[in-house]
Parts: structure tokens; sequence; C-alpha cells
């Protein structure tokens, strides 16, 4: 079969970092052809030199077999090449037509009738449901992706690059991409999917080219490829996705939480009534859907967020009036839900970063000076055992690092303190499989070492995974806590939905 | 960790970063150039223009020690709006602070008995506009800490008390019963002025208050590079809520920020109208407030960045009263300070401009690199 696209020998630098060493991509006519590699693999590089927003170093790019060379967008979408990037490029007070018809060569030419006639054929023809005179602003995220879909078809493009399309749908709209994807490629669109999901490429990719920290690892044929041996490729060695845990008796209570309200930022209670403890050598999940109180919850724990009534005792003593600073220092960790919000200084560097709950105590500083020598020391010895990965070292901006290394120099800080009680709020969201692995063992490695934990998480797989009690929250009331290993992903649906299995309850 | 990734995140040649003084440099060169164009519109002839300048600032012992001495305001002023800076606040009300240090160290100067020691007295007067400064920023910084009252808002209103305040003090306290609308001339040995150094500067109006900058300078860089303190504020200016999460106190870090902001600009207060000058003028309002902000943004809120913006400032201030005799008005030399001004704030696009160039340099450096490695 013919390549419409071949991308051989691609090298690309960046300061300090090699983005594409010798890359080799080669997409055959009609097919979707997935590209998986861990965050920060180098996969939005190489399409951005495909697409003509960055020049290669070295290597050659052909194009229907013709060796080319693209110096713009421009010259991308002359060869029938369209993007649909990480962040859409659109005009929001614009209707769907104009931001279609915007920039297309000749300028604006406002000839929106038949712009409109030629978009409703087009979103007809691949089932994608757009209105060419919606407004921007006024449609769903999902429905702003099919317009920058639109807008490479009604250029006429015919080779479809995706960068992590699907990293900002719901479930739903994921699945509604996935059939428009199946669609484009029967029509004999060749397709290129950015993506590090595993599951998303086993649906609609047919081959799959595999790169990790630059390098081209190889290209696999996805149907007779398990979803182990390819993430073992992206991360360069064989990845659990079920994490190893021996079963653990609990011992005293770390965290309790009697009788809990607290209020939420509307100003009506967030949580209401809520008892929870959390033992030695356990992890506790809290699941439910988000925005059903977890916040507040575990601002409140934390002193983020004053309590309006109720107890929250930590090894026996209540600590709901204590600060903040107190709290940590009794030995309370967290990482936090918003990692770049509250768990990060982006403008400064990894070092400073690292002691933010410590810069005031030895041997960190004395009498108010600061030791940076042991500030260097301490935060290279985290860096080093938490393989947090950044240009420069400990002298990198953390707004520098990729999510996942952001991540891992959280947590890496947080497990670094040894707390009795860790409270890890989506810790894994939006990172990659390497790195939820790398996660996962650290948050079991402390309930192991006889610390608590308490979990929060959207996702279910992950509080089955880890969690030895499940607890559901739904409108701020615990609906139930119950044993993992007694419990379905089913009941615990249900519970998140605030459906109490009774008749279990009847049975005991 | 393994030996690969230390292989991929080698150190190549590294493209540079435009460094932040480059960028000041610029929007300085930026700004006399538009001042030259200024000057040849109306007719003149530029060089002579800027000539006139520098002769004004420092053609002579007495013209230095006074540009310096124009300069030490302004130096303070500008660490001041810089520190409140750094934690995230834009203290504009440097002008009232100024003015509070300024009234309490007059009325110190003319009410502490003569017979005190000079250094004991330069004491009690420097202790005096650092707390009344002080306590002025505070007063912001408590309203922004525990009633959320933005700093500007408070600021501006703070202004404006001080200035009624001297407004009534100078009758009150310190009338001069030939001119009504100032304040007595302090005697020489109650200003900051040493006879000595006086003398050696051709009777110029530098004074002690130069040194007190310094050493403020040397203070400030202190404080936010080595100690908790300064980390603890850049923190809560960089990312309050990740310090908050961290468990530093944001309420008090802001009181203590305003506070020593406002007790440098206090001190400036003082080097100003017991140095610089020897009274105080009713109903008006010190224009280094604002100069201050300048001086900061073009010191790109560094204490030695600041030293030098403000010297480059008051070299301008000085130098300006030169230009006149050639006909060019004296408000050009504002005119170019806001023109600076004016680039600084867009110094991303000057720091943009001078990336490019480095990025060129690095990649015909590469190149020939790689050159010489196919030989
Ligand atoms: N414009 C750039 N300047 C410097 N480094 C960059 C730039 N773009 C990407 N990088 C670096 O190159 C590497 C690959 O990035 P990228 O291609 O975005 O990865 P991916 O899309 O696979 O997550 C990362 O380490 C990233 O930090
Ligand atoms: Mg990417």
């Amino acid at each position: 079969m013919s390549h419409v696209i071949e991308m051989l020998g691609i090298r690309k630098e960046f300061p300090g970092i090699v983005a594409n060493d010798n890359i080799n991509l080669q997409v055959e006519e009609g097919e979707i052809h997935a590209i998986l590699g861990e965050n920060g693999a180098g996969k939005s590089t190489l399409m951005s030199i495909l697409f003509g927003l960055y020049q290669a170093d070295k290597g050659v790019i052909k194009v229907r077999g013709k060796e080319v060379s693209i110096k713009s967008p421009n010259d991308a979408f002359d060869l029938g090449i369209g993007m649909v990037h990480q962040h859409f490029q659109l005009v929001h007070n614009f209707t769907v037509a104009e931001n279609i018809i915007l920039g297309k060569e000749g300028g604006f030419v406002y000839d929106i009738k038949s712009a409109s006639k030629k978009i409703k054929e087009i979103s007809k023809h691949y089932g994608l449901e757009i209105e060419p005179d919606m407004v921007i602003e006024d449609i769903t995220v999902g429905m702003q992706q099919r317009v920058e879909i639109l807008k490479m078809l009604y250029r006429d493009a015919d080779i479809l690059i995706f960068d992590e399309p699907t990293a900002v749908l719901t479930p739903q709209e994921i699945d509604e991409l996935m059939v428009i994807m199946k669609n484009l490629a029967s029509e004999g669109k060749s397709i290129i999917l950015i993506t590090h999901k595993l599951d998303e490429i086993k649906r609609v990719a047919k081959r799959c080219t595999v790169i990790r920290r630059g390098k081209f690892i190889g290209v696999v044929d996805v149907a007779t490829t398990s979803v182990n041996e390819m993430a073992a490729m992206m991360v360069g060695r064989p990845v659990s996705f079920k994490v190893e845990k021996a079963p653990k008796t609990p011992g005293e209570a770390v965290l309790e939480v009697e009788n809990l309200n607290v209020l939420n930022n509307k100003g009506v209670l967030g949580v209401k009534d809520f008892s929870l403890s959390v033992r030695r050598g356990e992890i506790v999940g809290i699941a439910g859907v988000d925005g059903n109180g977890q916040t507040e919850l575990v601002e409140a724990i934390t002193g983020l967020r004053k309590i309006q009534s109720g107890s929250i005792k930590f090894l026996g003593e209540d600590i709901s009036t204590l600060s903040i600073k107190d709290r940590n220092e009794k030995g309370l960790g967290h990482i936090p839900e918003d990692r770049q919000k509250r768990g990060l200084i982006l403008s400064m560097p990894i070092a400073s970063n690292m002691v933010i709950k410590d810069f005031d105590k030895a041997p960190f500083s004395k009498n108010g000076i600061l030791n940076k020598d042991a500030i260097r020391d301490y935060s290279q010895e985290i860096v080093d055992k938490f393989d947090v990965r950044s240009g420069e070292g400990i002298d990198s901006l953390a707004g520098m690092l990729s999510g996942g290394n952001q991540q891992k120099a959280i947590i890496g800080r947080e497990v670094t303190e040894d707390p009795d009680l860790l409270i890890a709020v989506q810790p894994t969201r939006g990172l990659d499989v390497g790195a939820i692995e790398f996660i996962h063992q650290a948050i079991v490695a402390q309930r192991d070492k006889g610390k608590a934990v308490l979990l929060v998480s959207f996702e279910l797989d992950e509080i089955f995974n880890l969690s030895d009690r499940i607890a559901v929250i739904n409108s701020g009331r615990l609906i139930d806590i119950v044993k993992t290993e007694e419990t379905d992903v089913h009941d615990v649906g249900l519970m998140m939905a605030g459906i109490k299995a009774e008749n279990k309850e009847e049975n005991k | 960790m393994t030996k690969e990734s230390t292989k991929v995140i080698k150190e190549p040649l590294k493209v540079k970063k435009v460094p932040s003084f480059l960028v000041s440099i610029t929007a300085v060169i930026l700004g006399v150039i538009a001042g030259s164009i200024l000057i040849l519109i109306i007719g003149k002839n530029p060089i002579v223009g800027f000539e006139r300048l520098l002769f004004g600032a420092f053609s002579n012992k007495r013209r230095i020690g006074n540009t310096l001495s124009m300069s030490t305001q302004l130096i303070l002023m500008g660490l001041s709006f810089s520190f409140a800076y750094k934690t995230g606040l834009f203290n504009i009300g440097g002008s009232g602070q100024m003015l509070m240090g300024g009234i309490v160290s007059t009325i110190l100067g003319h009410y502490l008995p003569s017979s005190m020691p000079k250094p004991v007295y330069i004491m009690i007067v420097v202790i005096g506009a650092v707390l009344i400064g002080g306590l002025w920023g505070l007063i912001a910084g408590f309203l922004k800490a525990k009633f959320n009252v933005h700093e500007v808002v408070s600021s501006i209103m703070l202004n404006w008390i001080a200035y009624w305040l001297v407004y009534d003090f100078i009758p009150r306290f310190v009338k001069d019963q030939a001119i009504a609308v100032k304040s007595k001339p302090l005697d020489f040995s109650r200003t900051l002025g040493l006879e000595w150094l006086r003398k050696a500067t051709g009777m110029s109006t530098l004074n002690l208050g130069f040194l007190f900058a310094i050493i403020a300078c040397v203070v400030i860089w202190f404080i936010l590079e080595k100690t908790t303190l300064g980390y603890n504020l850049k923190a809560v200016g960089a990312n309050k809520y990740c310090a908050e999460y961290a468990g530093i106190k944001i309420q008090r870090s802001i009181m203590i920020s305003m506070a020593i902001a406002g007790a440098l600009a206090g001190l400036a207060g003082l080097t100003y109208y017991c140095g610089y000058s020897n009274l105080m003028e009713m109903g008006k309002m010190p224009n280094e407030g604002f100069d201050g902000i300048a001086v900061a943004l073009l010191g790109n809120c560094s204490p030695i960045g600041v030293f030098f913006a403000a010297i480059f400032f008051g070299a301008l201030k000085m130098g300006k009263g030169s230009l006149a005799a050639t006909g060019i008005p004296t408000e050009l030399a504002d005119t170019i300070i806001a023109t600076i001004i004016y680039f600084t704030a867009t110094s991303v696009i000057i720091a943009s401009f001078w990336n490019k160039i480095y990025k060129k340099r690095y990649e015909k450096k590469k190149a020939k690199l790689e050159g010489e490695e196919k030989k």
C-alpha cells in the first residue's frame, strides 16, 4: 500500500533537550495511524514539524511519495494536511461559518451563503451535526472540536492530524469522536491520532507508532498487539495496570471525622453530617461524581476551609481549629487537586518548591537565613528518587515541567515528609500510564509503611485499584463505606448516584 | 534516572535568555532615540541637547553630588515599590508614606534638643521616619489582609490623609513666620548633611541619605535572596494559593511586606525633606511616589537594578535644568522619562527581540560545529 506521509530520520532539538531523535513515521492511505508516547515524548513536536510550525533539524518528509519542504501551515494546507490542535483556534463570538472561512486563502471573502451551504454538506456527509450559524461560545467543547474538523475538511484536507483530541471531552463525546474518525477513514481520509490513551488506540487505530523520550521505538499492528505490550513499548518496561497490594490489617485511627458540616462557595452546606475514619495501613478511597463535596471535605481537613460544626481528629486530637501550618507539622500531607494552582509555584525553581512547607525549619534555614546548599541537596534527593525529569534539574522552573513530572515532584515532596496521613486528591489526573503506575506505587508504599491514606478520585478504576475501603459521597453526604473486596463497580456507581444498596443492608 | 535519560537530556549549546538589564538598557536607548527625534522635530540639535543634559548632571563635583542626592529618594522609593511588588502588592502609597516620614523627621528636627549629639539625633530621626512610614504602609496592608480592601484604593486615600495631616502639622508645629506656606528651614546641623561631604562636593546637597539608600539596597537584596522572610514574601507574591496550601500566613505576609515598603518610603521622606531639602511645603504631594514606580520598572524590581535606574532618572531630573539654555524645553527630559517607562512596560517585546537574536546566533554556531564534526 502506498504511503501518504513518510517522515524519515526526523530530528529536532530544543535548548537542553532532543525532542525528536531520528524518528520515522509512515502513514498509509485511508488508515487511522496512532502515535503513542508519554507526555513529553515528542509527539506534538513531530506533528508540528509535519504541519510546518517547526522546521526539522534533519530528516526527510515525503507526501504521497514526493519529497516536500513544509515551511508554514499554509504549505501544509496546500499539501492537504490539516491539524486539530490541543487548544482550539476559534474566535469565540463568531459563528461556525465565519470561523471556518476566516483565514482561508483569499482572506475574508464574505460569501457566507455558499460557505454555509458547503459546510452543511460536509457536516451531513460525515455526521458532524454542525449548524453553520451557531456562535462558538454557545456550543459545547465537543462541538467546537467538530468545527475544527470541519475547518480542515472545508479546506479539502485529506490528511488529518488530531493532537490529543479526547483530553477535553466527556466519555460520550469521546464515543462520538471515535465514530466520526472511523467515518472519515472509510471515506479515504488518512488520520494521525496522537494520544497516550491505549484504549482509544485499540478502538480506532490500525497501526501505531510508538515513541519514547524523543526516540522511535517501533510500529505495531494494533489488532494483534496487546495493550500491555504497547504500554511496555511506550514506557520502556513492563507496566502493570493492577497495583500489587498485600493484605494488611489496619491499625489505630489516624483521621476521625465526625458529623462534619462544611459550607461550600455558594454559602450552603457542601459537606453534610459526614463521618469517616482512616486508620494506619489503609487507603480509604472517596468515590463520587465531581462536585459532590469532595473539595470541601478535603479543604476542611487540611485547614483551607473553615468548618461549620463537627470535629476532625488527628491521632485523637481535635485539629479543626488549628492553622494549616500546625496541621502540616502534626503530620498531614496533601497532594492537592489542582497541581498548578495549589501544588507548585510555577515561577520558582523546583528546589524552592521542594521546601515550600519547611523552608523556615532546620536544616533549610537557621535564624531566618536560608541554607541554599541544604535546600539543593534535599531537592536533588527528591528529584532523583521520584524521577522528576526536566531540562535543568532542580534549577528548572516548576512551570517548565510536564504535568507528570510536576505531579511526581509534588508527590515526592509530600511523601518524603513521611506524613501519618496522606490526602491524595485526583493524583493522576491527565497523566500517562507510566506516571500513573509510578504514583500509584508511591501511594501504596505509604500504606504499606503503616501510614493512613485518604484518596479522592473521580476515576472508579483508580478507586478500586488502590483502596482498601471505599466511601461513597453524594451531595455532601456519606452514602456508605464498604470494603473494596465486598463491592463492585455497579454498586458503587449506584451509590454515587445516591442510591444505597438497601437489600444488602437487610441481609446482614 | 537510567543512563538513557541523562543522555537525552544532554547539554548542547544553549540558547541564551536575555538578561533583564539588557532589556532595561534597550528601553533607555529607545527612549533616548525617541527624545532625539523630538528635539529634531523642534529644530534643535539632539547631540547638543544630550550633551547639555549630561553637563547639567555630571559636569562638576557639585552637580554630581546633587545628582546623587536627587537619586537618593528615587532609590528608596524604587526599592519600596519593588519590595511590595515582589509580594504581589501594588504600593501606590509611597507619596503618603514619604510625606509622613518627612513631617515626623521635620518635627523631630525642630523639637529635639540641639545639644543632642548628631549620631544619636540621626538615629532617632531615622527610627522615627522608618516607623511612621512603616505604620502608613502597615495600615494599607492591614486593610487588605483583614477586610480585603485593595491596597491601591487604601493607599491613595492614605496619601491624601498624609497630605492633609502635613498641611495641618506644618503651621501647627513648625511654622515659618516669614513664608506662611512652608515649614521653618532646619538648621544644617539638624539635617542629614555632613559638613565635610558638603565641602568635598562643592556645596552640593549630597548627604548621609545616599549612604542609607545604599545600605537599604543591600539589606533588601539580602532579605529577598537570603532569608526565610524573603522566600515567604516572594512565595505569596508568586502564587498565594500555593503559599496558603503550604501553611504560609498570607495575611501576615501582606502586612509585613507593606510595612517594610512603607518604612523605605518613610526613610525617603527623611532624606528628601531633611537632606536634599531642609523644609516642607504645604499642599505638595511629592512626585517621588510615582517616580519610584518608574524606577522599579526600569530596574526590574531588583535592588541593584533599582539603584542604577534611580541614578539614571536622577541625572535626567538634575540635568534638565541645563537644557533651557539651548532653547529645548525642559519638559523634554520628562518626555524621555515617560518614553523609557513606556518601553520598559512593553519589555516583553524587547525581550523577545533579543531572544530571537540569541537564537539566530545559536543556530549559526551549531551549524558551524556540525560542519566541523562532519570533517
Ligand atoms: N518550543 C519548545 N521549546 C523548548 N522545548 C520544547 C518546545 N516544545 C516542546 N519542547 C520540549 O520537547 C519535549 C517534547 O515535547 P512535546 O512534543 O510537546 O511532547 P508530547 O506532545 O509528546 O507530550 C518536551 O520535553 C518539551 O518540554
Ligand atoms: Mg503534546
